[in-house]
């Protein structure tokens, strides 16, 4: 039924006529394309030339559009090209892409200095904004705590332990292997450069020190901040999107204390624990290194620990966990309402919403180690 | 029953869909034929949009068989099933429309996919499509977010339509829209069912549509047709639910 489409030139006296014959349609449009750009170069040529599409057997918008374009470009001055043996199926069609306009000038993106400069000028004005965006959210947050102290009943204690589900407790077993073998990553490094001066048992110094003070808390925060700032951002990104936060809040409810508040508390809990966790898990797989690798017996190990550490290396580690979580939650739920209707934005903010809570879990660390080096803790 | 015809565009016998333990489609057959509009109608969560989702493969059916263009679509290899997608176009109820794309970026995507023509020719049938859906081509740069309910489903209907399929799914295209913009969307399907020859499935709760756009209607419950035919006939039924649907207090304020 469908043949290919073909432009004959057929010459009548002065004139020329273009004979359309076959399918012009979608399948064909590649074909089309290039037969209509060969013959819009027959311009002026001749005086007189129409086109006739009587030998048409199927035509759609791509092979009407493909005449109506040859018909304007043919088309100059007062010799208007004219198109003859319309049938009455088609015509209708035709009349259709008649009214389209020219095609509109397209704007085209393209790469230039002005342009990227242009977008890093943009960025760094855009990190103030973004500063004052968090310290908006922790006000708001702030504010909303003091109003749920107040009236204890708007608190949403369901809501709250359904997160802390979420965030802490499923979240155990992957925090607790991962800070398990970091221990014996860090176990094994010591073991291996400390044997040359042989000072093996210093091992239990160091793995005791980092572990507590440092990389239990900071690589908690990091997995969290990517397992849960994350989720936390998609959750209240996509209800943006879906217009939910609006109907809350046309309820007279407020989205900070519903959605924030409990999540914010959720993280703020749970991160002291895994935390703990973490340390314990971290110090086990140290152990246990030192042991089988390192010749370290469990006795001396733990003879060795008592020693080396005191309980402020705990303290120091677990009093930068809520803060921390504080951080991670109000970045990802500042990322999480500023999505716009796209899949694309709810992608993007999700993104930063995880390297921008690594970043300042990472700064933050930075400012603690000064400020309990100053404290002399 | 739906009578056996030789041109029939959509040929679905004995099609039955269950989920878990209900049994939502059971044995049902339908027969669209070339060039017509065929109205969908049916009680609330009856199984509309659950036949029209089988038919387009969303939806796995337990037995039954559908064959659209004369294909059967269980028997079809990959390349024809493929062939056969190229033929069809589907609005979604929602508009369905890709959010993070402009409006220009959604009707070119399928035309781009399965033909290689050059961009400009691409951004002429866009102002085309455009048009014919009754839009101008400024929406054409903005993105889904940014355009009103009857705008996504003209854009809809716009991307549907890019590759001038033979047959269009519309899935409760009037629905959310106002009365005008209903009337005009009828208007236009039927329109585009006049200029490009388009076999139309629409699933509709519009009266209006039903009256001003359809040929035929086909009424779905209990899982199977309890009846098909013209608005006339419809009308005669003595059906309870048809005589509730077609002369209740709304279907008087529409026929008069």
């Amino acid at each position: 039924m469908s043949s290919d489409p073909t432009l004959e030139r057929i010459a009548q006296g002065n004139g020329l006529a273009l004979c359309a014959a076959g399918s012009w349609t979608a399948r064909f449009a590649p074909v089309l394309e290039k037969m209509v750009a060969d013959a819009e170069k027959l311009t002026g040529s001749r005086p007189n030339i129409f086109i006739d599409v009587s030998q048409v057997s199927k035509l759609d918008t791509f092979g009407a559009w493909l005449i109506e374009r040859l018909r304007r470009s043919l088309t100059r001055g007062e010799h208007e090209a004219k198109i003859s043996g319309l049938s009455a199926n088609y015509s209708s069609l035709v009349d259709e892409v008649r009214r389209v306009k020219a095609s509109p000038a397209i704007d085209t993106n393209s790469v230039t200095i002005t342009g990227i400069l242009d977008q890093v000028g943009r960025s760094v004005a855009g990190v103030g904004s973004t500063l004052v965006g968090l310290v908006d959210m922790l006000g708001a947050v702030l504010a909303a705590s003091v109003r749920v102290m107040i009236h204890p009943s708007g608190f949403r204690l369901t809501s709250t332990v359904h997160h802390l589900e979420q965030v802490c407790w499923r979240a155990v077993p992957i925090v607790v292997l991962i800070t398990f073998l970091i221990g014996c990553i860090i176990s094994q490094q010591g073991i291996f450069h400390f044997r040359k001066f042989g000072a093996d048992i210093f091992v239990v110094d160091m793995l005791g020190v980092l572990v507590l003070r440092e990389i239990g808390v900071l690589l908690v925060a990091i997995m969290v901040a990517g397992r849960s700032g994350s989720a936390y951002t998609a959750e209240l990104g996509s209800m943006k999107m879906r217009e939910e936060i609006d109907a809350l809040r046309t309820m007279g409810f407020d989205p900070i204390e519903v959605l924030i508040l409990p999540r914010m508390l959720a993280l703020i809990i749970a991160l002291p624990i895994l935390a703990f966790l973490g340390a314990i898990a971290a110090l086990y797989g140290g152990g246990l290194v030192a042991w089988l690798y390192g010749g370290v017996d469990p006795e001396a190990f733990l003879l060795r620990l008592r020693d080396a550490i005191s309980i402020d290396h705990f303290t120091v580690g677990i009093i930068k966990a809520p803060v921390m979580a504080a951080v991670i939650g109000i970045v990802a739920c500042v990322e999480g309402l500023a999505v716009q209707g796209s899949a694309e934005s709810l992608g993007q903010h999700t993104t930063s919403s995880v390297v921008k809570g690594i970043f300042f879990v990472i700064v933050m660390d930075g400012v603690f180690a000064i400020f309990f080096a100053s404290i002399g803790m | 029953m739906a009578p056996e015809t030789a041109d029939a565009i959509i040929r679905v016998r004995d099609i039955s869909v269950q989920f878990g333990a209900t049994k939502v489609l059971d044995g049902l057959d339908l027969d669209v034929k070339r060039g017509e509009i065929l109205g969908f109608v049916g009680p609330s969560g009856a199984g509309k949009s659950v036949l029209t989702r089988t038919i387009i493969g969303l939806v796995p059916k337990t037995s039954g068989s559908i064959e659209v263009f004369g294909i059967d679509l269980d028997a079809a290899d990959a390349r024809a099933r493929r062939g056969v997608e190229r033929r069809w176009g589907i609005l979604f109820q929602q508009g369905a429309l890709f959010s993070s794309l402009t409006v220009r970026q959604n009707i070119q995507f399928p035309v781009r996919e399965y033909l290689k023509v050059s961009q400009r020719l691409l951004d002429e049938i866009t102002v085309a499509k455009l048009g014919m859906v009754g839009l101008k081509p400024e929406v054409a740069d903005r993105f889904p977010s940014e355009l009103s309910g009857g705008m996504i489903k003209r854009v809809a209907l716009a991307r549907a339509l890019a590759l001038d399929p033979e047959l269009v799914f519309l899935d409760e295209p009037t629905s959310g829209l106002d009365p005008i913009g209903a009337g005009d969307f009828d208007e236009l399907v039927r329109t585009l069912q006049r200029t490009l020859g388009l076999t139309v499935f629409m699933v509709t709760h519009d009266l209006d549509s039903l009256y001003t756009a359809c040929d035929r209607i086909a009424v779905l419950g209990n899982g199977k047709i309890i009846a098909a035919g013209s608005m006339a006939d419809m009308q005669a039924s003595q059906h309870p639910w048809l005589r509730a649907y077609f002369h209740g207090k709304r279907a008087r304020a529409v026929m008069g």
